[in-house]
């Protein structure tokens, strides 16, 4: 019977008894549950990271101003930019805004785990493959990683902003992104787990506020603040610092708090951000006017 | 198979941005709506609903339900500029916005599409994620997803003709996933909107269109193929 992402503590487990690194049973998952093969597998997975690869150029490369005009090329000035801490940790920043520039510009993404979310995990992977040089084949093993992390998530708490909140969609996929870049860096199965649970810890409670309900702002700042947490997860878990709570614990903390939200914070545009002066003029502007308003009767009707 | 999500739900789809919901649940109901007209429309008028009606510009959607019409897939990087070729292709297109539905779907759209002397009119859902629903056919409850294999079959009401159309999707060996059945009035027309795990042949659709009490069969395979 093969593993089905309940948990990390079964997925520790299991791993340890039948002496298998992380990403293989996500693939035996795949063709018991999905009935596919695994070069199909990695097949699929070498398309959705060339897409992603193909979403970070033309980010940087294509002209990128969204219909709101919200979005104005900001990839391309921070690539561009005085270097404030690295000139590694500027293209992070850079890719992950290009990726996610792309999403809002109505270009091709992978939706990873989600498209409001379909920077981070670009921005991560390009950057990590870069700096250590590593093989394609290590990036999608990554990838079936960080799946499998988004699988666990999914069953205990969510992926969706409409309802779990921001923290459900950048901060599942930088946790997922962060647990990929230690298994990539050749990290052990705690380390993995506790980079997941250090990024969640430090994601939790953000709110989906976005202005004008568009997928912009503050959308895609915070694929780049996710991919920097993921960063710095992978960091001190790679290290050995001990999370102190648990993985799993850590999920269930998530969920908890995404199902105690406000529905004002998940998605609605009607809370923070969303709700400011600013943004209810920008709302205003944007935002469709000329609305047939049905009177009561009618409503059914008229269908 | 379970209902567990497949590993490229988590990395995937690939589709066009900037929303699941907005672009491609949008670029899907079109499609259906294409297919149940059986080919391009000349003309189109497409009403967004609740959610939809305001901020279906800003996310796109007007591009992505367009971009369906012409048969474009989800992950079509045409979509960005589907109205020049919705111009290059004859398609006329119009947009209205009703922001009070209450009984629908807050992401709702309702295509009314005509081609030569043939008119159809859907509605459908875009519910997350990409998932659609597609809630009525010209007038008939459907609910119908368009992920698996449909078939849509308009026939005279009478007895023991869903009874018969099961039986003969069964000898095709495809197992039906859901079923609906809707008529207009006792002794009228019937819809049956009926969802198969698998393909059905082509003989086998050319029978049920043979049929004397059949008026149509409408088969829509995966729309995302």
């Amino acid at each position: 019977m093969a593993l089905l992402f309940d948990s990390f503590k079964e997925w520790h487990q299991y791993c340890e008894e039948q002496k298998q690194p992380l990403f293989e049973p996500v693939l035996t998952y795949e063709i018991e549950q999905k009935g596919r093969n695994r070069e199909q597998i990695w097949e699929g997975m070498q398309k959705a990271y060339q897409v992603m690869k193909d979403a970070v150029r033309t980010g940087l490369e294509e002209d990128m101003i969204s219909r709101s005009g919200m979005v104005n090329n900001g990839a391309k000035k921070v690539y561009k930019a005085k270097t404030v801490l690295s000139p590694e940790f500027q293209k992070l920043v850079a890719r992950a805004l290009a990726a996610k520039e792309v999403n809002s510009c109505m270009g091709r993404i992978v939706a990873a785990p989600t498209a409001g979310a379909s920077g981070i995990l670009p921005g991560i992977l390009t950057t990590i493959q870069e700096i250590h040089e590593l093989p394609d084949q290590t990036i999608l093993e990554g990838l079936l990683v960080a799946a499998g992390i988004a699988l666990i998530i999914e069953q205990n708490a969510s992926l969706a902003g409409a309802v779990g909140g921001c923290q459900a969609e950048t901060g599942s996929a930088a946790a997922m992104g962060s647990g990929a870049v230690v298994y990539c860096l050749g990290g052990s199965i705690e380390e993995v787990f506790a980079a997941v649970a250090i990024t969640i810890q430090c994601m939790l409670g953000l709110v989906c506020d976005p202005v004008a309900g568009l997928v912009e702002v503050p959308c895609i700042v915070r694929n780049a603040s996710g991919a920097a947490i993921a960063y710095s997860s992978a960091q001190i878990a790679l290290a050995g610092v001990n999370p102190v709570i648990p993985v799993d614990e850590c999920v269930m903390a998530l969920g908890e708090i995404g199902q105690s939200m406000e529905s004002r914070y998940k998605e609605t545009a009607l809370g923070g951000l969303a709700a400011t002066l600013t943004g209810q003029a920008i709302s205003k502007k944007v935002l469709i006017q000329d609305i047939d308003i049905l009177p009561d009767e009618e409503e059914n009707r008229n269908l | 198979m379970s209902s567990r999500s497949s590993i490229f739900d988590m990395i995937g789809p690939v589709m066009i941005g900037p929303s699941s919901s907005h672009t491609a649940g949008v670029v899907r109901i079109a499609r259906v709506a294409r297919r149940i007209l059986g080919q391009q429309p000349d003309e189109a008028t497409i009403t967004f609903y609740n959610s939809f009606a305001r901020t279906y510009e800003g996310h796109g959607s007007d591009r992505a339900v367009v971009a369906g019409l012409l048969d474009f897939k989800t992950d079509d990087t045409r979509i960005k500029t589907a109205f020049d070729h919705a111009r290059e292709a004859n398609l006329v297109y119009s947009f209205k916005s009703v922001g009070n539905a209450s009984t629908l779907h807050p992401n709702t759209v309702k295509l009314n599409l005509t081609a030569g002397g043939r008119k159809v009119e859907i509605v459908g859902e875009s519910r997350g994620g990409g998932l659609i629903n597609i809630a009525q056919v010209n007038g008939f409850r459907a609910d119908f997803s368009a992920q698996l294999h449909t078939l849509i079959i308009t026939a005279e009401d009478i007895k023991g003709s869903i009874a018969f159309i099961a039986d003969v999707v069964a000898h095709d060996d495809c197992n039906i996933a859901t079923m609906n059945v809707s008529r207009k009035g006792k002794h009228d027309l019937a819809c049956q909107f009926i969802e198969t795990d698998s393909g059905i042949r082509p003989l086998t659709l050319e029978y049920l269109r043979s049929l004397r009490w059949v008026n149509e069969v409408i088969y829509i395979p995966d729309i995302d193929l």
